[in-house]
C-alpha cells in the first residue's frame, strides 16, 4: 500500500534534523494559523496563489528564493562549524552520515531553489514590464512554472524527515548515485525534486523566449530593448537548450535505478563517465542562466544611478550574445582531470579562457558607464561596486582554474569552493540582492530603508572576503572539499576565519530582514508617488508603482533606446485624459496550483515506489490540464470607466 | 498606435495581421512527402537499391530530408521576414546539439582511447 514507506523512514536516531523541522514546521503551522484567523485566507488565494499576473508570480518566485536561501544558509553554516571544530582528535557534531547529506543539499537547494528562483522572479517581474507589455506571452503556464518549483522545493525539504536525502553531492556522479551504492531514498529525492521543479524551468524558458521575441511595445525593435532584457532572452535560450540535457541524463539515471538498465553503471557497458560529460554539458550554460541577468541588473543600476546612458550598449548585446554561445563549448573544464587525452583538455582550456574576453568587456563597459557620471551611492551601486572588484577576483581564479595543468593540482579542492563561491555569491547574489533594493519600490511602491540595507551591503562584502578567502589559500595548503574531519591542526586557524566570515554574512542576512521590516513599518514616509522614485531610464518607471494589473493603460510607443528617458528629456507630458480602451487581462486560474499539488505526490511516491498513488497523481494532472485546456472563459475586460479611476488617481498623485 | 490595441496589442511591431499559413493542399503534400520518404528509408534498409555500405549514409540523407519536410509543412518554417525569429532559433537549436553531440563523441572518444585496456576476465 505504502510501498518502501515505513515508521522506519523518520530518523529518529538523528534528533538535529528532526528539531530543526520541528522548529520550522512550528513557523509554518503559526503563519498558517495567523492567516487563517485574520480571515486572509480567501484574498491569499485569489490574489496571489492563482495569480497569473507576472508580476505577481516574480515576487512569489523572489520570496521562495529568499526563504531558501535561509535553508542553505543553515546547511552551509553546519558545514563551517563542523569543519571548524572537528580537528585532530575531535569529531565535531555532524557523523559523517549526515555531513554527506547537508553538503549535497546544500548545493541542490542553493542552485535550484536559491539562485533560480530569485533569477526567475526578477526576470518575471522586470521583463515584461520593461518591454511595454501587459504580461509574458503564456500568463497561466507562468504560474504552472512557479508551483511546479515550489513543488520541488517541498519535495526536497520533506526529505529532511521522511527518508533522508542524496549523500552523491549535488551534482550526483554515478556509480555513487546508483542504486548499488544508494540503495536508499536519498538520490531520488535529489532527482525527483529536480526534474519537477526542472520542468516548470524549462516552461518559464519557452515563455521568456516567446515574450521577448514576439511581445514588445510599438516600436521596441530589438536594439532599443534594455539590456536586461537582452540578458533574460539569453537566459532563456539557455534554458530552452541546456534544461533538457539535464532532463535526460536524469531520466537515464532514473531507469538505472527504477528499471535495472545500465546507462552508467560500473558493468553491462555502462559508462559512467557519460554522466559528467552530460551533467556539465547542462551545468555550464547554468552557470550563465543565473549570471547573465546579475550581468543585466548591474547594467541598468550602473547606468540610472550615474545619470548617463549605458557605455557601449551594442557591446553589451554582443557580449551577452557571445557568452550564449561560447558557454556551450566549455564544459570539459569540471572533470579535466577525468582522463581525457591533451588535445581534448587543451581546446576546452582555451575555451574556457575565450569566455572570460566577453565578460570583461562588459566590466570595462560598467567602468566607462560609471565613469564621469554623477554617481549616486544608493545600495545597489555599492553592490554594483562590490560586484566588480569581487568577481573579477573570481574571474582570474576562473582563468587560472582554465589551465589544466593548473587544474590537476587545484582539482576537488577548496580552493575551487573558494573560487565559484566568488563568483555565485560576488556575482549571482550580489546582483540579485542589487535588483531587489533596486525594484523593490516598483513592486511594492515604497522604498527599502538605505541604512539597513547599506548595512547589509557591508555584511554581506566583509563576510564573504572573510569566508572565502581563507579556502583559496586552505586549496593551495592542500586541502580537499567536503571534508567531515580535518586532519591537519595547522588548517585550523584559517577554518576559524572562515567561519567568522560565514557569521558576518548571518548578519548580512539579518540586518536585510531589519530593512524590509523597518521599510514595511515606516512605508507611509517612503511612499513613491511618482513610480520613477531612482530618475530612470527604461519603461519600468513610466508606470505607477505598483503598476496597475495591466501595467499600461496605453502601451507606450518606443523611439529610441532608454525610452523612457528620452520622453523625461523631450519632456513629454503625459496626456491627462487620453482615449482609453477597455482592456483584456487573463483571469487568474488555479491550474498550477493544482498541477503542482499533485506533481508533488507523485514525485514523492515515485519516491517511496507507492504506485497507485502515481497513477493517481497523473491522471489528476491530465484531468486538470485538459479541463483548463477545454475551458473558453480564460479572460476577463477591464473596462475603459475603472481604468480611468485608476489612471487619474494616479496622476492625481494619490495611490492607485 | 491605432485605436485598435485592444486586440492588437501585443502583436510583434511589423507584424500586423495573422494570415493563413498553410493549406489543405499543402499539408497533402507534406504528408505524401514524409510517407514517401518514410517507404524509401525501409526500401533502402531491406533492399540492395543501394550498395550496402552506403545504406546508414542513405538513411541519414532520408532523415534528414523528413526533417525538412517537416519543418516546412507541418511547423510552416519558412524565408518570409517574419519566419526570422523562427529561423534563428532553429539554427541556435542546431548549433548547440551540434556542439553537444559533437563534444560528447569526442570526450568520450578521447577518454576511451586512453584507457587501459581492460583485462580480459572482466570483458563480457
Amino acid at each position: 500500500m505504502l510501498g518502501r514507506l515505513t515508521w522506519t523512514a523518520i530518523p529518529l536516531d538523528q534528533p538535529l534534523p528532526l528539531y530543526a523541522m520541528g522548529v520550522v514546521g512550528l513557523v509554518i503551522l503559526a503563519v498558517l494559523a495567523v492567516v487563517a484567523v485574520k480571515g486572509w485566507w480567501p484574498y491569499l488565494w485569489r490574489e496571489w496563489l492563482t495569480s497569473v499576473d507576472h508580476k505577481r508570480i516574480g515576487v512569489m518566485y523572489f520570496t521562495l528564493g529568499l526563504v531558501m536561501l535561509l535553508r542553505g544558509y543553515s546547511d552551509a553554516i553546519m558545514m563551517r562549524t563542523q569543519q571548524a571544530i572537528a580537528i585532530g582528535h575531535a569529531q565535531g557534531y555532524l557523523p559523517p552520515d549526515h555531513y554527506d547529506q547537508i553538503f549535497s543539499a546544500h548545493g541542490t537547494i542553493m542552485i535550484f531553489f536559491v539562485a533560480m528562483p530569485l533569477v526567475i522572479g526578477l526576470m518575471n517581474f522586470v521583463v515584461p514590464l520593461q518591454l511595454g507589455v501587459r504580461d509574458v506571452a503564456f500568463p497561466t503556464l507562468n504560474s504552472v512554472s512557479f508551483w511546479l518549483t515550489a513543488a520541488g522545493a517541498l519535495l526536497i525539504n520533506v526529505s529532511l524527515v521522511i527518508g533522508a536525502f542524496s549523500r552523491a553531492t549535488w551534482w550526483g556522479y554515478p556509480p555513487l548515485s546508483e542504486l548499488a551504492f544508494s540503495p536508499d531514498v536519498g538520490v531520488d529525492y535529489y532527482l525527483w525534486s529536480l526534474q519537477i521543479s526542472g520542468i516548470g524551468t524549462l516552461l518559464t524558458g519557452v515563455n521568456f523566449v516567446t515574450t521577448i521575441l514576439k511581445l514588445r511595445c510599438p516600436g521596441m525593435t530589438y536594439m532599443r530593448m534594455p539590456v536586461f532584457c537582452w540578458t533574460a532572452l539569453a537566459s532563456s535560450m539557455l534554458i530552452v537548450a541546456a534544461f533538457p540535457v539535464l532532463t535526460a541524463t536524469f531520466v537515464m539515471l532514473l531507469l538505472d535505478r527504477y528499471l535495472g538498465m545500465h546507462f552508467f553503471t560500473n558493468d553491462a557497458g555502462g559508462n559512467q563517465m557519460m554522466y559528467a560529460n552530460l551533467f556539465w554539458a547542462w551545468g555550464h550554460p547554468e552557470v550563465y542562466i543565473l549570471i547573465l541577468p546579475a550581468f543585466g541588473v548591474f547594467s541598468e543600476v550602473a547606468s540610472t544611478f550615474s545619470g548617463k546612458g549605458l557605455f557601449s550598449y551594442r557591446t553589451m548585446v554582443w557580449a551577452t550574445l557571445g557568452i550564449c554561445v561560447l558557454s556551450f563549448m566549455v564544459w570539459l573544464h569540471h572533470f579535466f582531470t577525468m582522463g581525457a587525452g591533451a588535445d581534448v583538455n587543451a581546446f576546452f582550456g582555451i575555451m574556457s579562457s575565450i569566455i572570460a574576453v566577453p565578460t570583461g568587456a562588459k566590466v570595462f563597459n560598467w567602468l566607462f558607464t560609471m565613469y564621469r557620471g554623477r554617481i549616486v551611492f544608493t545600495t545597489p551601486v555599492l553592490y554594483l561596486v562590490g560586484f566588480m572588484v569581487t568577481f573579477v577576483i573570481g574571474g582570474l581564479t576562473g582563468v587560472l582554474l582554465a589551465v589544466p595543468p593548473v587544474d590537476f593540482v587545484l582539482h576537488n579542492s577548496a580552493f575551487l569552493v573558494a573560487h565559484f563561491h566568488n563568483v555565485i555569491i560576488g556575482g549571482v547574489v550580489f546582483g540579485m540582492l542589487a535588483g531587489y533594493n533596486y525594484w523593490f519600490p516598483k513592486a511594492f511602491g515604497f522604498t527599502l530603508d538605505e541604512r539597513w540595507g547599506k548595512a547589509s551591503f557591508w555584511c554581506w562584502l566583509i563576510g564573504f572576503y572573510l569566508a572565502f578567502m581563507p579556502l583559496y589559500q586552505l586549496g593551495l595548503m592542500g586541502m580537499t572539499r567536503r571534508l567531515q574531519h580535518i586532519a591537519d591542526p595547522s588548517w585550523q586557524p584559517l577554518l576559524l576565519v572562515a567561519e567568522a566570515g560565514a557569521i558576518i554574512i548571518f548578519l548580512g542576512v539579518l540586518c536585510q530582514i531589519a530593512q524590509l521590516y523597518v521599510s514595511i513599518r515606516t512605508r507611509e514616509l517612503r511612499r513613491d508617488l511618482t513610480g520613477d522614485p531612482w530618475n530612470g531610464r527604461t519603461l519600468e518607471w513610466a508606470t505607477s508603482s505598483p503598476p496597475p494589473a495591466y501595467n499600461f493603460a496605453v502601451l507606450p510607443t518606443v523611439e529610441t533606446i532608454d525610452a523612457f528617458w528620452e520622453l523625461k528629456r523631450r519632456r513629454v507630458k503625459p496626456a491627462v485624459q487620453p482615449a482609453y480602451a477597455a482592456i483584456e487581462m487573463p483571469r487568474n486560474s488555479p491550474v498550477g496550483f493544482i498541477t503542482a499539488f499533485f506533481a508533488f505526490f507523485i514525485g514523492f511516491s515515485l519516491i517511496w515506489h507507492i504506485w497507485w498513488l502515481v497513477l493517481v497523481g497523473l491522471l489528476a494532472v491530465a484531468v486538470t490540464i485538459m479541463a483548463f485546456g477545454w475551458g473558453d472563459d480564460r479572460e476577463r475586460e477591464i473596462p475603459v470607466g475603472e481604468i480611468a479611476r485608476i489612471e487619474r488617481a494616479r496622476l492625481a498623485g494619490g495611490p492607485a | 498606435m491605432d485605436g485598435d490595441d485592444r486586440v492588437f496589442d501585443d502583436r510583434t511591431p511589423g507584424v500586423e495581421e495573422y494570415e493563413p499559413t498553410a493549406t489543405y493542399l499543402s499539408y497533402t503534400a507534406g504528408l505524401g512527402l514524409a510517407v514517401l520518404l518514410t517507404i524509401m528509408s525501409f526500401v533502402v534498409a531491406q533492399t540492395n537499391l543501394l550498395w550496402s555500405p552506403g545504406v546508414p549514409m542513405g538513411l541519414i540523407v532520408l532523415a534528414f530530408a523528413q526533417i525538412g519536410v517537416h519543418l516546412v509543412f507541418f511547423l510552416h518554417l519558412g524565408s518570409g521576414p517574419d519566419h526570422t525569429n523562427n529561423v534563428v532559433a532553429l539554427a541556435f537549436g542546431v548549433l548547440i546539439v551540434f556542439l553537444v553531440i559533437t563534444g560528447s563523441v569526442w570526450i568520450i572518444a578521447n577518454l576511451n582511447a586512453n584507457m587501459m585496456d581492460m583485462p580480459v576476465h572482466l570483458q563480457h
